[in-house]
């Protein structure tokens, strides 16, 4: 990112980038609470995750309004625009990313609220939610570090994720068919899980994004073998 | 947005080197430049880009001392070759320059001076050829009613539109740019910018920038010279979200130095 004849100009790009690794950060450690909240069945890291909310908005606007005085006043071309416009999608999936985590919180704290049966399997919802938090810390990581094949192995990666959450629903099912009193715990449950689910996704648009920036091939919608080639 | 639809080359550069005296200040150019689009030239000054534009319309044989060696087929006829009737030429491969350089005499008269060289056409027919030069010139609803006023009495983006009509009057394929705004103001330049996509329906338009938004805003195609090389030739939207080449991608991105 250095190296441009104006310094001032690589300083406004760390800068973004760096608001953009804090923003991940917050929503990294909101999605961990959310997690641990979960596992615990606690209320007061639930409301934390909740609170959260409101500083990963903030950011999310300031990022974008950096975002588009850089451009305004620099007309980014090549790597540099690619930079940007990678900048403003991540800060989107971040941001959803973090809603997500606040839709599980919301939802630990109403099936403690509702007094839920609490031998439901939650507990097995853990390794999808460890592997996607694994896999937004390392989409943040390859950012960081404009690191295409720590990009591509979050996009194999996001397809353990989405065995995991159908595994898990299978399960669930199973649940609901054998005790129909199970079954409006068993949904929200649901929610959650699509909720883990859908922050594996937003991992793997971000490592998408990284590939972007470096390679200049935009492969969203893309099967892996294809990307597989176009980064090479 | 930028054209990418292929169509047949206006003009294709092989081979070209360029000597001033001794020193090379073009080599080895190989290029097509497409008909009815825009091709931009961008680089460092000193790159060659003034230069090659110079030689498509062999500008530079005003000068002694300078010589082209290579081919630069127009429309299948290589214009260096011998006995090529310069003034025919450049009437087909039109030139405006980085100043705007009216003809001391009546707006009218810039305008006929030029189709008086190559046709007798009667008074009418002529005031219609005017006319029609300076309204494809985007400039007529500003002159239409002082005609006989000089042509230095215009503002420096008028007097460019001018000599942008001039050049059309005498019905061009090529409209070659050389740096055409970089004396003008920020709205006479987007008026320029604006004539030019106007005039590749018509006509096949090379021009020469240093600034590089110019040549992403209007252009098809970019080539990147350095040095007197072409070292990036593609089309204008690949050139400026991915180039091929690390030195395209540093000069373009303001890396370069």
């Amino acid at each position: 990112m250095d190296k441009h004849i104006s310094s001032q100009f690589d300083a406004e790009l760390t800068g973004v980038s760096s608001r953009v690794l804090e923003l991940g950060g917050l929503v990294e450690s909101q999605t961990r609470h959310a997690v641990y909240a979960l596992a615990q069945f606690s209320s007061e890291v639930a409301d934390q995750v909740v609170a959260t909310e409101r500083q990963v908005n903030a950011l999310e606007v300031e990022i974008d309004a950096e975002l588009a005085s850089i451009i305004a006043r620099r007309q980014p071309t090549a790597r540099d625009l690619r930079l940007l416009m990678a900048i403003s999608k991540i800060t989107g999936n971040l941001e959803r990313a973090g809603d997500e985590a606040e839709r599980i919180a919301r939802m630990v704290k109403l099936i403690l609220e509702q007094g839920s049966p609490r031998n439901l399997p939650s507990s097995e919802l853990r390794v999808a939610a460890d592997l996607a938090t694994g896999l937004l810390r390392k989409a943040l990581d390859a950012f960081a570090r404009l690191d295409v094949n720590t990009a591509l192995v979050i996009l194999k990666e996001d397809d353990l994720i989405d065995a995991e959450f159908n595994g898990f629903v299978r399960k669930l099912v199973t649940y609901m068919m054998e005790d129909p009193r199970t079954i409006s715990a068993s949904l929200d449950l649901l929610f959650v899980a699509k909720a883990i689910e859908r922050i594996g996704d937003h991992a793997k648009n971000i490592a998408e994004f990284v590939i972007y920036v470096v390679k200049g091939a935009d492969v969203r919608h893309t099967a892996l073998t294809e990307i597989e080639k176009a980064v090479q | 947005m930028p054209d990418k639809t292929p169509t047949q080359n206006a003009l294709e550069v092989r081979n070209l080197d360029f000597y001033y005296g001794k020193f090379k200040g073009l080599k080895n150019v190989n290029l097509n430049i497409a008909e009815h689009r825009v091709t931009a030239f961008i680089g460092p000054s000193g790159c060659g880009k003034s230069t090659l534009l110079r030689t498509l319309n062999r500008m530079y044989s005003l000068y002694p001392g300078q010589r082209a060696e290579g081919e630069i087929n127009f429309y299948g006829q290589n214009i260096l070759d011998k006995g090529q009737d310069l003034n025919l030429l450049r009437a087909q491969i039109g030139m405006v320059f980085q100043k705007p350089t009216p003809f001391p005499m009546s707006i009218y008269d810039n305008i006929a001076f030029g189709v008086r060289l190559y046709e007798n056409l009667s008074r009418s027919d002529m005031d219609e050829r005017v006319e029609s030069a300076l309204t494809k010139a985007a400039i007529w609803n500003e002159v239409k009613d002082k005609l006989g006023q000089s042509g230095l009495s215009l503002s420096g983006g008028q007097q460019q539109r001018l000599c942008i009509a001039r050049t059309v009057a005498v019905k061009p394929k090529v409209i070659l740019l050389d740096e055409p705004t970089s004396a003008l103001d920020p709205i006479s330049t987007a008026k320029v910018e604006e004539l030019v996509s106007e005039l590749k329906k018509e006509y096949t338009v090379a021009i020469v920038t240093h600034n590089m938004q110019q040549a992403a805003r209007v252009s098809d195609f970019t080539a990147y010279m350095y040095l007197g090389e072409l070292v990036e030739f593609g089309q204008t939207e690949q050139i400026f979200m991915k180039p091929a080449k690390q030195e395209t991608e540093d000069y373009i991105t303001g890396r370069f130095g």
